[in-house]
């Protein structure tokens, strides 16, 4: 095989195992933040496979880098927000586990 | 001729109706009474002059022809059939614009006072409004569709008027009962014109009524159970005639509208819309004269009504029902005399048509005066009952007069209107045969027997205790009186014939003496005879009582024909067809539906577990779902 | 473009990466998850230089790095009280988590493996050059990308507003 293939198949396999760590943080954790930290991570790993296969399928365009450049920005973003909604919350009662939040069920 | 002012005949009445309508919380009682007043003023002057420049117009070739002020379309079906709104004047409607107008001018005028500080001043006087546009667009309606729009608009209105007092429960059922009769009569009256129509092709006056038999050579062929499509057709029209009539069997309704105010008695349930259905026969009256089988039915019914509403009218106690029934008799008069014409030349059998329309224009007046002088009376006392009455001609002396005069009229007694137009009928009818003419006169003294009765029972007889002293009443109430009783000793000697008859043709009244006389001898009699009984107080009426006991209890319970009612209704259409129906509505058609709302809330409850608002929940099932259909999708393309 | 070298200190980053994402994501204490997610965020760009996106590096280390890191350690320090900065994940959420993620690194494992990839075209792509970066950023035409530029400048500007209206005191 390529030798450039194989080592595409180890970014690959970075980024997968990045995205469900995150997968699994994002369920199993309670705390707002620390679900948006592996959110972050499931963001990060996206990033990586658009640059990687942008990298060495289609290196004469930019898409796949333009793309992560874009992702990184709204990213940046959403986390702002995210960030402004949980202390919100934190000061409206006093936790942010994101199971205590059902003051608006019932 | 210019008829171009016409439209506002039509106009002002809906204006004052709007206005009254919406603006009249915001006027004092006082100024909504003279603006409708002076709004209907304008209406009748408007009416006047059209018919002093219609019948003032030369005739062409000796007959008066119709005048089309107006004709739009309205709704266009196919290239021939279309629905026309317009403005059709013609004799009878133009002198049914004088009649209606003199006769809502007066009720106008005389519920200035008799609605006096009555809560809905306003809003009696907007609907009052309505009725005047709805009926005057009755008549002068250019086609037979345009007249059944406005024929449920008064329908409408007479439902609105008779349940004017909605706080009290017999009122409320009262204008149910008539807007449901009615409504029932007209379903026969629609479906009378959709056969009509879908023969003719065509719903315009002009076209059914023109001559060479237009009417009968489209509509021949066809039959169904043994009769001609074309009377089945007239005959279902006449059925929404007799609807609105009151004719028997679908009188019933009549006598209970009298819950309605007194002066809207007067105007709507005397004087013009129950003769609506007269107006309707008149108006097709060529088309009738084809198919002779549905103008015996016409006679026939009419003739029952007649004898039948008569007897009741003798031994009702509540005085507006009297005069509801008399009311319902002289209208069967008219459909008796438009029943047994047989030509269209008034010198040749078609004298009924005249007489119909010369007693409907005064029968229009003096009943109107009866209406209104026991709305007076009624005014006075506080009472509809007879027994509370009596000896009251002391206190109402206009009342009392006007009453007598509009009593001789309805009598036959000459030389009031009543009279003429009466003899017109009897004349008519022994022209027929012989065996109407005789009917006709026992139902004509019975009447003048009825009346002499109601007037000696208010106005002599026995004094009844009274709360306070009855006295005249305003002069708002007592001049529309006036003027009416006026008009009922005057009108006889219009020389109606002249303007109003069947092919428009002059027609010189002339009284034929031998029937003259008998009415008038039969009327003095039954005169006599209820002097005889009821001018002083004496035990004969009960002796009479209790010598026919069951005559007297069926004509007072009027022949039980409520009952009937009640009984088709209530114990076979409700048990028999409208139980089972509802059963099925509830049971079949609402459990299906209600079986999809309780299986939707039974899925509904069983997920609901999935909506937990747990967002980790979500994003796993979205991820396993995510998964599977990755499978699915590598299973399927991938191999 | 293969030496030694860089594919001794690509396993490297890897395991680096591989490592402090699984303890981003397991550590109970929220202030080192934090810290674990800045190490994966600088592997991040250092796979970027790897592959040559210096300009991308350089980004992510910038507004990852520099900025989220930061922004999630203020909050950290702001929302945790200082007896309560663990906590205990029960059994059935991490059933859960694990079986959803094992599910899917089975599947995308599974299609990554199967899948024949066309021969890689790494050697035709040079170093990127800012020029170019700039004027794909800018420009117009094809392959370029002024309006989700601007797209996004107009994102921020809602983002900052929208920040500041939740967060700011009532």
């Amino acid at each position: 095989m390529d030798n450039n293939l194989t080592t595409m198949y180890i970014y690959l396999a970075i980024s997968g195992i990045m995205f469900f760590a995150g997968v699994y943080g994002f369920i199993a954790r309670r705390n707002m933040l620390a679900i948006l930290i592996s959110l972050e991570l499931m963001l990060n790993a996206v990033d990586i496979n658009f640059a990687v296969f942008n990298r060495y399928m289609h290196p004469t365009v930019l898409e796949g880098y333009f793309f992560t450049l874009f992702a990184i920005a709204i990213a940046a973003a959403e986390t702002a927000i995210a960030i402004a909604i949980i202390i919100n919350i934190y000061r409206n009662i006093k936790n942010i586990k994101s199971d205590s939040l059902d003051k608006m069920k019932n | 001729m210019d008829y171009s002012y016409s439209i506002l005949i039509l106009a002002l009445p809906l204006f004052m109706f709007l206005t009254l309508a919406l603006g009249g919380n915001k006027m004092s009682q006082k100024f909504a009474g003279i603006l409708g007043t002076a709004g209907l003023l304008t209406i009748a002057v408007l009416s006047y002059m059209v018919a002093f420049q219609y019948f003032g117009m030369d005739r062409v070739d000796g007959v008066r022809d119709a005048e089309i002020a107006y004709n739009f379309e309205w709704l266009s079906f196919t290239d021939k059939l279309t629905i026309n709104l317009g403005i059709l004047l013609d004799p009878i409607s133009v002198m049914m614009l004088v009649v209606i107008t003199t006769v809502s001018l007066m009720v106008h005028i005389y519920s200035m006072g008799y609605m006096h500080g009555e809560r809905g001043f306003q809003r009696y006087y907007a609907f009052l409004s309505l009725f005047t546009f709805s009926m005057l667009g009755l008549v002068v309606a250019t086609n037979i569709f345009q007249m059944y729009i406005f024929w449920e608009l008064v329908g409408v209105s007479s439902y609105l008027l008779i349940g004017f007092y909605y706080t009290k429960p017999s009122a409320v059922s009262a204008s149910k009962k008539a807007f449901i009769v009615t409504r029932f009569a007209d379903l026969g009256f629609l479906i009378g014109i959709l056969l009509l129509s879908f023969y003719t092709e065509t719903f315009s006056f002009d076209q059914l009524t023109a001559e060479g038999g237009f009417f009968l050579t489209s509509t021949s062929g066809a039959t169904f159970l043994g009769c001609s499509v074309a009377s089945w057709a007239m005959a279902l029209i006449f059925m929404g005639g007799a609807g609105k009539s009151a004719m028997f069997p679908l009188h019933i309704w009549l006598p209970d509208a009298m819950e309605g105010p007194t002066p809207v008695s007067a105007l709507i349930h005397a004087a013009t819309m129950v003769v609506a259905g007269v107006y309707l026969v008149a108006r097709l009256f060529p088309v009738y004269l084809s198919v002779p089988e549905v103008l015996d039915l016409i006679t026939w019914v009419g003739a029952i009504t007649a004898l039948y509403a008569a007897i009741v009218a003798c031994v009702q106690s509540d005085i507006k029902r009297v005069l509801a029934f008399s009311t319902i008799s002289q209208i069967a008069f008219m459909i008796v005399a438009l029943g047994v014409c047989t030509s269209m030349v008034p010198s040749e059998g078609g004298l009924g048509y005249m007489a119909s329309m010369f007693h409907l224009f005064t029968h229009a007046m003096f009943k109107a005066l009866l209406f209104l002088g026991a709305g007076a009376v009624i005014h006075a006392v506080h009472s509809n009952e007879m027994s509370h009455m009596g000896g009251l001609r002391k206190y109402l002396p206009i009342t009392h007069i006007t009453f007598l005069i509009a009593c001789l009229a309805i009598a036959g007694i000459p030389p009031f209107s009543g009279f003429f137009s009466k003899d017109e009928i009897l004349a008519a009818a022994f022209n027929k045969s012989m065996f109407w003419g005789v009917w006709m006169t026992v139902v004509a003294a019975i009447t003048a027997f009825y009346m002499f009765r109601l007037y000696f029972g208010i106005f002599w007889g026995k004094e009844a205790k009274h709360e306070h002293t009855p006295h005249e009443s305003p002069a708002t109430m007592t001049i529309p009186l006036i003027i009416l009783a006026i008009v009922t000793c005057v009108a006889g000697f219009i020389p109606f014939g002249e303007f109003v008859t069947s092919n428009g043709e002059a027609y010189h009244i002339h009284l034929d003496m031998t029937v003259a006389v008998t009415s008038v001898v039969c009327a003095v009699v039954a005169i006599a005879l209820a002097t005889w009984l009821f001018a002083k107080p004496n035990p004969k009426p009960e002796k009479m009582q209790a010598a026919l006991p069951n005559l007297h209890k069926w004509a007072y319970n009027r022949f039980y024909m409520d009952n009937v009612y009640q009984f088709i209704t209530h114990k076979i259409i409700f048990a028999c067809i409208s139980k089972p129906i509802a059963w099925f509505d509830r049971h079949i058609i609402d459990g299906t539906m209600d079986m999809f709302a309780t299986v939707t809330n039974s899925v509904a409850e069983k997920i609901k577990g999935f909506q937990s608002g747990k967002l980790q929940m979500y994003v796993w099932i979205y991820i396993v779902g995510a998964m599977i259909l990755a499978v699915a999708a590598i299973y399927t393309f991938v191999k | 473009m293969e030496t030694i070298g860089s594919q001794v200190i690509l396993y490297i980053i890897a395991a680096v990466m591989v490592i402090f994402s699984v303890m981003a994501v397991t550590t109970k204490h929220l202030l080192r998850s934090a810290t674990y997610l800045l190490f994966v965020l600088f592997g991040t760009a250092a796979l970027y230089f790897q592959l040559e996106y210096e300009f991308l590096g350089a980004v992510q280390v910038a507004v990852y790095a520099g900025g989220i890191v930061v922004l999630f350690v203020f909050s950290i320090l702001l929302t945790q009280g200082l007896g309560q900065n663990k906590e205990k994940i029960k059994v059935r959420k991490l059933l859960l988590a694990l079986s959803a993620a094992i599910i899917g690194a089975i599947v995308c494992g599974y299609s990554l493996l199967t899948h024949i990839f066309p021969n890689s075209k790494y050697d035709m792509g040079g170093e990127i050059t800012m020029e170019r970066v700039g004027e794909d950023l800018l420009g117009s035409g094809q392959y370029q990308y002024v309006l989700p530029f601007e797209l996004i400048s107009v994102l921020l500007l809602a983002c900052i507003i929208g920040g500041i209206m939740i967060a700011r005191k009532r």
